[in-house]
Parts: structure tokens; C-alpha cells; sequence
């Protein structure tokens, strides 16, 4: 089908359709980033929002999902923003630096500007970027195709976000935490650019709160990992938000490059984190690790492509779901090995617990290989707790309940352990609890 | 402490009678021992005691100091005082043996409305015992039981019964897979808890565990009934005539 027939557009795309016509002065940008935005919008009118016919979204029915679009959220009052940082800290007691993007909005007042110049780490507002000469060529767009359908609607939507460099060689001290809050309901589209010059180290941290109301929450992040850099990035998408939380990694490897990234859903009720992983160097390793737990009618998708574009690059895919009730959890993997990518290790894992007969899960690992000498596996697995490990723990005087939750621990912990960012691993366990304490 | 009078039970899942009428009484400071023969239901009655749910007593009742017993969830029975040191223990991936021991010995003391342990009490509390089973601080920084040998386990299993100090003590073949010297171990690791106030029933195929643990009564099971009682020279007889009396008396 080339020539697509026009569509019908559904409440949330004629509202997103009329978001933009209302807040087009408002967006920022050169003349070549508008255009951008246009033809983005153009393709949310033209296609839709994504829908289970187009591939990559057959489990993740945004079109569905979305009844209506709720008006962008307005500009934050850095008072409230504060007071909903105050109340919610994902990471407590972790020393840590902060960067704050409020209702779409870099927050310079409200994070740690001053102690990260000093370690070598520059904070410039997104927009800034995007209000530049040439402001589109910051505008990343996953290497499999501009279309996403994410993408798109973030591109169309961005209302700020943060670029943040390392300079060769730092090694930043203490992990930094991106958090975006919502401090008024409304849409938070947020674009941010992550640059790790040559031999540099960061650990990120990647948090949302606030509640954002009936907006959907779509942040775009732009990884560019120099070479011999090292990047390790936590992602953190819980709370039991009502509307979509669409999550974009876009990552570009030099050589001698190392990613490491684990993304953690719990109890959301629409979650997609999509990571598009391309290497550009030789020498360079990737390890991907998901933790995902849904329960009611929750839907927890994380999607992931990785670019064997070179040769002699390793890839690991770790990716763990836990699901209730009738939630849905999805996990779409895929190693693309080209021609000349010869000697490339990938290993993807994909496992997923059920805790009620109504659950469903939706594995899809993948490779594609067109080279001949490479090291190249898959698997995936789907079961239920087991009996005989819950009993043998309850005949040693542990509830029922308290056993479970170790046993989810267990499961989990595997995934987060191998991650191996030890200063994350108490607070994600924390949130395991938690959702298994409220789910 | 334990009373089990005309107990019959079968396989939940296809009604396959296991128990045909057991009668057994434990009191207090006692050690008895239950040998048979392969496929008697020794296991059987030992999970019914600790609560596995895949059986399903379909007459008499189980009287554990005075509470009925099957009435008990299996995490209810363990703080009341019931342990079942398993025929095979379980590997559990992901769960830290020292973290497993916390839980354990802290949800029974709550669920007796106990004390949580401090952590230096807890510390000392399982070195001692570790000490004296000869389990390595090494074995017990590893996930519960993974990887550990056949007899590790066993070990492990006792030490997690000295730490839990539970009333009744169900032993389930824990000689299976030992050589001397672990038995010698293990074996002092279970008089050690032998006193007035404890009861132990100590369910083996061979007499070699009784020369270490030395029973006040010995019962033969076969075919799911009790068919033989008498004092420790009964498993001595049956080292010598095997149980091929015994299966032919209860067919
Ligand atoms: N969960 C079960 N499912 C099916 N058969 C079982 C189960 N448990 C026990 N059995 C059967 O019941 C009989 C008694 O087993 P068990 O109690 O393990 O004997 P013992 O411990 O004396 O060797 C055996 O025939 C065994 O196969
Ligand atoms: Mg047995």
C-alpha cells in the first residue's frame, strides 16, 4: 500500500491537530525546525497516531489508548515545581546532581548548574539549540526512519528540554538525575541531547513526576557517546499515571564506546520505552536491560533495535516483565547485524512472570543477520511462580505475601543485578515493592 | 505435641490415596523414627505436616499441642513451631541465604509477637550455628542453596532448624547423600537440639542415621499405614530382614 488513503482522524488526533495550530507561535525554533514540526503534525494527521497495524506498534495501540489530547501544560511555576520535588524523590538518600525539566521546561533556577560546570558538564536549554542556525539538525530521528510514530509527536509538541556535555575525558563524580516534573496538568514533550565527548563518564538518571493529568508525557533523549566514553543511564517510568508515557532513546556509539541502560516501568497505565541503539565504531559494547511490571489493565512495552552497523561490537538484551491482573506487556527486540558487522556478539533474553491467568505477554525477539561471522543468540520465556519454591519459603514461617515478593525480587533482581549500577539497586527494589505493595 | 490419629490422604490432583489411616503420637523430648520402604509415603506425611497443599486429607486429624494442625497455613504452622528439614531442598535463584534467614527468623518471631532480631544478634546467631555445622560464610553469601552439593544442602538445612528453634522437628531422609563424615555432622547438629521440650521425628530408609541419632521408638510405614512399632532394636532387625516382611503384611 503506497498511496495511503486519508483516515479519518480520531478525538485525540483532531485534538493534537488543533494543539498545534493554537500553539504554533509558542513552539520554538529556526525556520527549518517549524518545518519539521509541520510535517510532523502533517503525519499524525495524514497516518494517525500509531496503531496496531503498523508493526512495531501491533501490541501498543496508541490510537486506541488515546481517547482525547489534553492542551500542552503551561509554562511551571518554579515554586509549585519545587514543592512536587520535595515530595517525591525516586532516589532518596543517593548523592546525586540534579537537573530539573518542569512542565516541558529546563529549570536552570532549580538544578545544579554551577557544581556540574565544575565537573566539566554544560547545561544549555534545549531550545536554545533548536532557535540556533540550522536548529533541525538537532533533531535525532531513530536510523530505522524518521516516521516513528512517537517521534513524530514529540517533534511536533517539543516545548524544551535540556543539552547536556561532558568534556573529554571527565569523569563525572556523582550520577546526575534528569527529572521531570509536572507541576500543573497538561502534555510534557520534551527533547533532550546527551553528549559524552571522547573518554568521558557520566551516569544518568532518568525520572517523571508530578501527575500530568489526561496530557501524555513523550520525551525524546539523544545519546552520543564519543569514543572510549562510557555512559550508564537508568530510566525510571512509575506511578500510576492515566495517560501515555512514551519514552525515546536514541543512541549513536563511537568506537571503544561503552551504553549501559535499564529501563524500569512499574504500575503505569499506558508505558512504551523505545531505544534505538546504533554503533558507528568499532570495539564498542551495548547492554540493554529492561524491568517492566504491570498489573490491572496496565500496558508496559518496551521496544528496542539495535544497529550492528560495524564489526566487532557486543550487544547484551536483558529484559524482565512481571504481570497482573489483565495487564499486557510487551517486549520487541531486534539485532540488525550488517553485511560487514562481522564478529558481532548479541545475546538478547527476554523473561516474563505471570501472576494471574488473564495476563499476556508479547515477546518478539529478533535478529537479522547478514553477516557470517558473528556470535548471535535469542531467547524468551513465560511462566508463573513457582509452587514448590513458594512453599519451601512459607514452610519456613514466611507469609504468603512476603514470599511472593521475594520471589518477584528474585526474578527481577537478576536483571537489575547484572545491570550492575549498584547505586540504583536499593531504590529499584524499593519500587518493586512498592508496586507490588499497590498494585 | 503431635497426635495423628487415623489420618488418610491422597494426591489432590488425581485422588491417588497416599495415607491409609495413620496413627501416630509424639510427645515432648521424644525421638521417633518412621523407616519403610521406597514409595511408602514417608515424604507424603512429612509435607502433609508442613502444609503442602498439592495432598488432601480425606479422614482423621493432625493435633499439634493441641491446635488443629490442618487448619494452619504452612508459614502459621512454621511459627507455631513446625519444621520440616526437606528431602530435597530447593535451589532459589535470587534469594540471598542471609537475607532468606532474616526474613524467616524475623516473620516467626512477629507472627508470635516477638522481637525483629538486631542485626548484631541475627550476625551471631547464625555464625554459632554455621560455626558448628561447618557451613562457610562462603555458602551462605550464595543464593539459598544454589550450587551447593548434596550435602551442603543437608547442612544447610539443619543449620536454618537450629536457627528457627522450632518445637517439632520432622527430618526427611536427611542422611540420603552423606558420607561419614558429613553424617557425623549433621547428626550432632540434631542431638544438639534434642531436649525435654522438643519432639524430633527422623524419617529414614536406612538404620545407619539411628546409630547417630538414637530413636526412642521406631515405626515401620508400608503401603501408607503404620504396620510396626517397637524400640531402636526394630530398625537393627530390619537392617538384617530388609522390609519384604512388611510389604507382604500390609497387602
Ligand atoms: N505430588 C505427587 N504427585 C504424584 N504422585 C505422588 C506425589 N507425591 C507422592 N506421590 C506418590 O505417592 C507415593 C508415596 O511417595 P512418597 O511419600 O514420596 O514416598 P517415600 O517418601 O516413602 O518414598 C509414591 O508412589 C509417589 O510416587
Ligand atoms: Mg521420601
Amino acid at each position: 500500500m503506497n498511496a495511503s488513503a486519508p483516515i479519518k482522524n480520531t478525538q485525540a488526533e483532531d485534538d493534537l491537530i488543533a494543539r498545534f495550530d493554537a500553539g504554533r507561535d509558542q513552539l520554538a525554533g529556526s525556520a527549518d525546525v517549524s518545518a519539521r514540526r509541520e510535517a510532523a503534525v502533517g503525519q499524525i494527521r495524514d497516518r494517525g497516531l500509531p496503531h496496531r497495524r503498523v508493526e512495531e506498534y501491533k501490541y501498543s495501540d496508541l490510537r486506541a489508548f488515546m481517547k482525547s489530547a489534553a492542551p500542552l501544560a503551561p509554562k511551571a511555576d518554579v515554586a509549585a515545581a519545587r514543592d512536587v520535588l520535595q515530595a517525591t524523590d525516586c532516589f532518596s538518600g543517593l548523592d546525586r546532581y540534579r537537573i530539573v525539566i518542569a512542565n516541558g521546561d529546563f529549570q536552570p533556577e532549580l538544578s545544579d548548574v554551577e557544581p556540574l560546570a565544575a565537573e566539566g558538564v554544560s547545561l544549555t536549554d534545549f531550545n536554545e539549540l533548536l532557535s540556533g542556525p540550522d536548529g533541525a539538525t538537532n533533531l535525532a530521528f531513530p536510523k530505522t526512519g524518521p516516521q516513528d510514530g512517537t517521534v513524530a509527536l514529540n517533534t511536533a509538541f517539543i516545548q524544551g528540554g535540556v543539552a547536556l556535555s561532558v568534556g573529554e575525558g571527565k569523569v563525572v563524580t556523582k550520577p546526575v538525575e534528569v527529572v521531570h516534573v509536572a507541576s500543573a496538568e497538561g502534555a510534557a514533550v520534551t527533547r533532550s541531547r546527551i553528549d559524552l565527548a571522547k573518554g568521558a563518564q557520566l551516569r544518568l538518571l532518568e525520572t517523571f513526576i508530578g501527575d500530568t493529568g489526561d496530557g501524555e508525557l513523550n520525551a525524546v533523549f539523544d545519546y552520543q557517546v564519543a569514543d572510549g566514553a562510557t555512559l550508564a543511564t537508568t530510566r525510571l517510568v512509575v506511578g500510576n499515571a492515566r495517560s501515555a508515557r512514551l519514552l525515546t532513546s536514541i543512541a549513536t556509539l563511537g568506537a571503544d564506546a561503552t551504553f549501559k541502560s535499564l529501563g524500569f516501568i512499574a504500575g503505569t497505565r499506558f508505558a512504551r520505552n523505545q531505544q534505538f541503539v546504533n554503533f558507528t565504531g568499532e570495539n564498542s559494547e551495548a547492554k540493554i536491560y529492561g524491568v517492566s511490571m504491570a498489573g490491572g489493565e496496565d500496558l508496559a512495552d518496551q521496544t528496542l533495535i539495535v544497529d550492528h552497523a560495524v564489526p566487532h561490537c557486543n550487544s547484551r538484551e536483558f529484559f524482565k516483565t512481571v504481570l497482573d491482573g489483565r495487564a499486557k506487556g510487551v517486549y520487541q527486540g531486534r539485532i540488525n547485524v550488517a553485511p560487514h558487522a562481522q564478529k558481532t556478539d548479541g545475546e538478547m533474553m527476554t523473561q516474563a512472570l505471570l501472576l494471574s491467568e488473564e495476563a499476556e505477554m508479547a515477546n518478539k525477539p529478533e535478529l537479522e543477520i547478514f553477516a557470517d561471522d558473528v556470535l548471535c543468540a535469542h531467547g524468551a520465556t513465560s511462566g508463573e511462580i513457582d509452587e514448590d519454591l513458594l512453599f519451601y519459603l512459607r514452610a519456613r514461617g514466611i507469609p504468603e505475601a512476603e514470599a511472593r515478593t521475594l520471589l518477584v525480587l528474585a526474578f527481577l533482581s537478576e536483571a537489575i543485578e547484572e545491570f550492575g549500577e549498584e547505586y540504583v539497586t536499593e531504590g529499584l527494589e524499593e519500587r518493586v515493592r512498592d508496586w507490588l505493595a499497590s498494585h | 505435641m503431635l497426635e495423628i490419629k487415623n489420618l488418610h490422604a491422597r494426591i489432590a490432583e488425581d485422588e491417588t490415596e497416599i495415607l491409609r489411616g495413620i496413627d501416630l503420637t509424639v510427645k515432648a523430648g521424644e525421638v521417633h523414627a518412621i523407616m519403610g520402604p521406597n514409595g511408602s509415603g514417608k515424604s507424603t506425611l512429612s509435607y502433609i505436616l508442613a502444609g503442602k497443599d498439592d495432598y488432601e486429607v480425606t479422614e482423621g486429624e493432625i493435633l499439634f499441642n493441641g491446635v488443629n494442625l490442618l487448619e494452619l497455613e504452612p508459614d502459621e504452622r512454621a511459627a507455631a513451631g513446625m519444621f520440616l528439614a526437606f528431602q530435597y531442598p530447593i535451589e532459589i535463584p535470587g534469594v540471598a541465604t542471609m537475607e532468606f534467614l532474616k526474613t524467616a527468623m524475623n516473620a516467626q518471631r512477629k507472627a508470635r509477637g516477638e522481637d525483629t532480631l538486631s542485626i548484631p544478634d541475627f550476625m551471631k546467631r547464625v555464625k554459632d550455628a554455621a560455626a558448628h555445622l561447618n557451613v562457610s560464610m562462603d555458602m551462605l553469601k550464595r543464593p539459598l542453596n544454589v550450587g551447593f552439593s548434596g550435602g551442603e544442602k543437608k547442612r544447610a538445612e539443619i543449620l536454618q532448624m537450629s536457627l528457627l528453634e522450632p518445637k517439632l522437628c520432622v527430618l526427611d531422609e536427611t542422611d540420603s547423600g552423606l558420607d561419614i563424615d558429613a553424617l557425623r555432622i549433621v547428626s550432632d547438629g540434631v542431638n544438639k537440639l534434642r531436649s525435654p521440650e522438643r519432639a524430633m521425628v527422623v524419617i529414614t530408609h536406612y538404620q545407619r542415621l539411628l546409630d547417630h541419632i538414637v530413636p526412642d521408638v521406631v515405626h515401620v510405614l508400608s503401603r501408607g499405614r503404620i504396620v510396626k512399632t517397637g524400640d531402636k532394636s526394630l530398625a537393627l532387625e530390619l537392617e538384617k530382614n530388609g522390609y519384604a516382611d512388611y510389604v507382604d503384611a500390609a497387602a
